[in-house]
């Protein structure tokens, strides 16, 4: 049987991190359809139905769904779900916040942040901040699953042509209501989704001393991260927080100035593909997962590495 | 107005875990275990708006081994008036969570449920959500400000592109961000004080839920390790590496 998946846009753009999802959906059955709910979003409908792995595109159009409140959506995914053996979102602030909904109505046990599809029933997931990976087996009959963005490919984009099919909308509780959103404007990258991080520590010894970091960040389009100890002695704020109790990245380049390696910090960044430690001390735990480590006083090590890549031709983007 | 705050028992953050070596999950003899890190900003909270005097009462609940008490004594020391906990001696998955707090809602009708936005253990994400849909109560999750009204809740939340802000009807489920507090520590008086406070007991199998588990976990790993990597004798031979042998830059 089939599997439903919800696609996170913005009522104008698919959100690119649908695509890694309905790549996760098609390794659970090939049958993928996608719900677009929102308002006014018969453009992503279309984008959806481009994409040659979507079989099936449902389209609820309608002011109930403009700004996703999972009050809203949970209940039209639930009326859409008796057709389907499973129930696929991303296991992002978009999915976390109304597939439980789903499940709960459902009477299932919602399986969470799946990095690997094994079967249409197992799936392994990280635990413990990425310590440790769970494989597990739901016995549910309807299965509600969020995936992991990062852990899957985007899907191709074009070439598809999936029937779009409109659905009516369903009642909404009328308990909730959107006021805003403030998207962060920030010329660097969202730390989630960065292809680089720049990360700064206890090390850096004063907030004043992060421009060492950001400056690196700007060269190279990074995004900044910290160390937990970094943000509880106040030299920046906790939304850059990379660990354990912060963010988890994955990132094609880490790079850890003046961070011993805390598990709790590690846990947030071991998964990164290159790791690079740049720390005084050639004892500290950072350099056991490291693929490169530079022992040297940051404060000298900074500013070199700055013109270091100033000489450079070119640097990817 | 009341508030139920929700506290959960798990391994302590600072602990590096360790995977048993017959695969069925890690080791907790002798660990050092602690409340979940975004719970305690939602005993926070809940005490913040009894400090207001908006709220009369803050109830904590646990649900966990005999041990679990441990973090609603916590939580009476940090302000909580009195403690509510559900005995369960193995892992519940959070839809059977969400079900035995349901039970606990209706019997103390508070008009708030405050949670942590996920615990650090099975990182699941779910209780809370679960908990609002079986109420059929609104939600606001990853929640980083909290301003409480006469019927409602104006909440600004972290989401992936920034913050965004909406208002709950009460009564109504908050699950709180690490953003949204600093929790305070508890002073040697009032963990005194919070010895006397009364910690009602109940047992989970007798509040008449389905709390059987239908997520089976098969294995529990280590996962795959990094291999060793170099150490660079300076910054030149570092950016030389990371442009022409990892090609990351």
């Amino acid at each position: 049987m089939s599997v439903l998946l919800i696609a996170e846009h913005n009522n104008k753009n698919l959100k690119p991190f649908t695509l890694n999802a309905i790549s996760a959906a098609s390794k659970i059955d090939a049958e993928v359809h996608v719900l677009v709910a929102g308002s006014g979003c018969e453009s992503v409908a279309k984008e959806v139905a481009a994409v040659p792995l979507v079989k099936k595109v449902l389209l609820c159009d309608s002011p109930n769904y403009q700004n996703y409140l999972p009050e809203n959506l949970a209940p039209l995914v639930t009326k859409n779900a008796d057709r389907y053996d499973h129930i696929v979102a991303s296991a992002n602030t978009f999915g976390k916040n109304f597939m439980p909904r789903v499940a709960a109505a459902l009477d299932t046990s919602q399986v969470s942040d799946v990095i690997k599809v094994n079967s249409p029933d197992t799936f392994v997931r990280p635990i413990y901040a990425g310590n440790a990976f769970a494989t597990v087996k739901s016995n549910d009959k309807k299965r509600c699953v969020t995936v992991r963005p990062t852990s899957f490919e985007p899907a191709p984009k074009i070439g598809g042509s999936a029937q779009v099919d409109k659905v009516e909308a369903a009642d909404v509780p009328n308990f909730s209501k959107f006021i805003k959103r403030e998207e962060t404007k920030s010329e660097r990258p969202e730390l989630g989704t960065a292809r680089i991080v720049v990360s700064g520590g206890r090390g850096l010894e004063s907030g004043e001393n992060f421009k060492l970091i950001t400056d690196i960040a700007d060269k190279l389009n990074a995004a900044v991260g910290a160390s937990r100890a970094a943000v509880d002695a106040g030299y920046i704020s906790n939304d850059h927080q990379v660990g354990q109790t912060g963010k988890v990245v994955v990132p094609d380049l880490y790079i850890a100035v003046g961070i011993s390696g805390a598990i709790q910090h590690l846990a947030g960044m071991k998964e990164s593909k290159i790791i690079v430690a740049i720390n005084k001390d050639g004892e500290a735990p950072i350099f056991s997962i490291a693929d490169y480590g530079l022992e040297a006083d940051l404060f000298k090590a900074l500013p070199e590495f700055l013109s270091e890549l100033n000489k450079l031709n070119t640097i990817q983007k | 107005m009341k508030i139920l705050v929700a506290v959960k028992r798990v391994i302590d953050y600072n602990v590096q875990i360790r995977v048993k070596e017959d695969g069925s999950g890690v080791h907790t003899d002798n660990v050092k275990m602690s409340t979940n890190p975004p719970d305690d900003n939602a005993t926070e909270e809940s005490v913040k708006l009894k400090e207001s005097g908006k709220v009369k009462e803050v109830v904590a609940v646990t649900i966990g081994e005999e041990k679990a008490q441990e973090t609603v004594r916590k939580a009476l020391a940090v302000g909580a008036d009195r403690g509510i906990h559900v005995k369960a001696d193995s892992y519940i998955e959070p839809l059977g969570i969400a079900k035995i707090l349901k039970k606990v809602v209706e019997k103390e009708k508070p008009d708030m449920v405050f949670l942590g936005k996920q615990a650090i253990d099975d990182d699941c994400n779910q209780t809370g959500q679960m908990l609002a849909a079986m109420l059929n109560w609104p939600q606001a999750t990853f929640s980083s400000k909290v301003t409480l009204k006469d019927k409602s809740m104006e909440i600004v939340r972290e989401i992936d592109e920034g913050l965004e802000t909406v208002e709950v009807n009460l009564p109504a489920v908050v699950t709180c961000d690490l953003r949204l507090n600093e929790p305070r520590y508890a002073s040697l008086p009032n963990i005194m004080k919070a010895k006397k406070k009364p910690i009602e007991q109940m047992a989970a199998k007798d509040l008449g839920v389905d709390i059987a588990n239908r997520v089976q976990q098969l294995k529990v790993e280590e996962p795959p390790k990094r291999k060793a990597g170099i150490k660079v004798a300076n910054v030149a031979e570092l950016v030389s590496k990371l442009k022409n042998e990892a090609k990351v830059i």
